[in-house]
């Protein structure tokens, strides 16, 4: 088995690398390269910072778009985004404009306007730890407490496609999963002994 | 469920040892901070802060050995400060692993670096930390140098420009209340926390578990950060925890990641 860390500038690298050995991931390659991606078993797409920005950062390394497209969707390797790289799988993210994601979720990446119980606004970015609520889909998500910090939320459109929620003002959506694809809004590399349980779990996942 | 209220441990650095050491029973070694990290982080703190207090050139160095040590072995936020002043300085520190980069000086120096950071490596890592002193009933200053150095810019004024240019969270000193352990500033807390739409970490002035409650219930502060409290073994992240559940507050509660150290 190798997992392809995909390093295309946008992501807390080492911090998701440490945390999916101490999950059990024997070989992992921090990569920029379209071929080891093709190469590579499993395919984690971390993601720190702006939607419009990482967009632009995963396309402007030839042939990763196409290499991701191969492998995740025609071949049906299990794919992992975190945080940024979970939006990126989305239609696409209005953040600074509207960009084009990957397109592999259909739904959008809007800003979050949370409201509290007496209407007054709740703090943007959400940073901390909330409950994660998985839906009948998420195979994979399990109920338990996980480290969050984004001012964007994906709306999906399909409900189908949510493999888990949490509650910040409205119901926001923790995780989505279609065929090979799990997708994460939180960090499961800082979410302790919850997070590595989770990516111990996407380690041994045969879609 | 909504979003918990974090409890923070601070570990103040110089000169790669934790200042005034920890107390802890079963350390090896007291000043160790990549030791004092993995105890929090076994204890299920939500989230860990390191100031480099001398911020010197070679101190920088051992801070991102420390910080690529800890975020090695413990998966969990680490946020670090002190001495941050160019794009450079937070990269390295991203790199070795820190989430959050707090800034603090040269952002009153020149505001607008908050911005240029937060574009470049996004609102939400960037923190600038606030030393504020009351001058007047109801006017806090921003101090720099550790507290020496009025520079008479209006506090809760400075925490709404930060918020607009991009700092993604605001972590809330009181020079008055610092090592005093008489509890936070309360009334500045609450100006703070009331005028900008991004969290508000309360600090500076912990002397027991009631001031935690209080900084959220009075204060409105999306997080409470404590060091003596907590390194001197006088109350554990648990206990804190505890605490702020019975006030009503909702925490990540502690035996949802407490691992017997």
């Amino acid at each position: 088995m190798s997992v392809a860390l995909i390093d295309y500038g946008a992501g807390n690298l080492r911090s998701a690398a440490k945390a999916l050995e101490a999950a059990g991931a024997a070989n992992v390659r921090v990569t920029a390269d379209p071929a080891e991606v093709r190469a590579a078993t499993r395919i984690v797409l971390p993601g720190v910072g702006a939607f419009g920005a990482c967009a632009a950062a995963l396309r402007a390394i030839p042939g990763m778009e196409e290499a991701l497209e191969e492998t995740v969707r025609g071949k049906g390797r299990p794919f992992l985004g975190i945080c940024v790289g979970m939006q990126l799988m989305a239609s696409e993210g209005h953040e600074f404009g509207v960009h084009k994601g990957l397109g592999w979720i259909p739904g959008i990446v809007r800003r979050m306007e949370p409201k509290g119980p007496d209407g007054e606004p709740l703090k943007v970015p959400q940073i901390g730890w909330n409950e994660v609520v998985p839906s009948p889909a998420g195979v994979l998500v399990e109920p338990g407490y996980a480290y969050f910090v984004h001012s964007y939320a994906l709306e999906a459109a399909n409900d189908v496609d949510v493999a888990g929620t949490a509650s910040y003002g409205a119901e926001i959506t923790a995780a989505v999963q279609r065929d090979s694809m799990l997708g994460v809004q939180f960090h499961p590399e800082k979410s302790q002994s919850y997070g590595l349980a989770l990516l111990g779990r996407w380690l041994k996942w045969r879609p | 469920m909504s979003a918990t209220v974090r409890v923070i441990p601070c570990l103040d650095v110089a000169n790669g040892r934790v200042v005034k050491g920890v107390n802890f029973v079963g350390l090896r070694d007291a000043g160790d901070p990549v030791e004092a990290a993995a105890r929090y982080d076994a204890e299920g703190a939500d989230e860990l802060v390191f100031l480099d207090i001398t911020a010197s050139h070679e101190d920088r160095a051992i801070l991102l050995d420390i910080l690529a040590e800890t975020a090695t072995h413990c998966f969990m936020p680490l946020t670090v400060g002190g001495g941050v002043r160019t794009h450079a300085d937070v990269q390295a520190l991203l790199r070795a692993g820190a989430d959050k980069v707090s800034v603090n000086s040269a952002a009153v120096a020149r505001p607008e670096l908050v911005g240029e950071l937060a574009r470049t490596f996004g609102e939400q890592c960037i923190t600038v930390a606030i030393d504020a002193k009351q001058v007047s009933p109801g006017r806090w200053e921003i101090f720099t140098h550790g507290g020496r150095r009025a520079t008479g810019i209006d506090a809760v004024a400075f925490a709404r420009r930060m918020a607009d240019l991009g700092a993604g969270e605001i972590l809330l000193t009181s020079m008055d209340r610092d090592g005093t352990r008489s509890g936070y500033d309360l009334p500045l807390l609450k100006a703070v926390s009331a005028a900008v739409p991004v969290p508000v970490v309360a600090s500076g002035g912990v002397g027991g578990l009631d001031d935690l409650v209080a900084g959220v219930t009075q204060g409105g502060a999306s997080a409470v950060l404590a060091a003596s409290l907590f390194h001197f073994g006088e109350a554990s992240i648990a206990d804190a925890k505890h605490a702020l559940m019975q006030a009503g507050v909702p925490v990540r509660p502690p035996e949802a990641d407490m691992v017997r150290a």
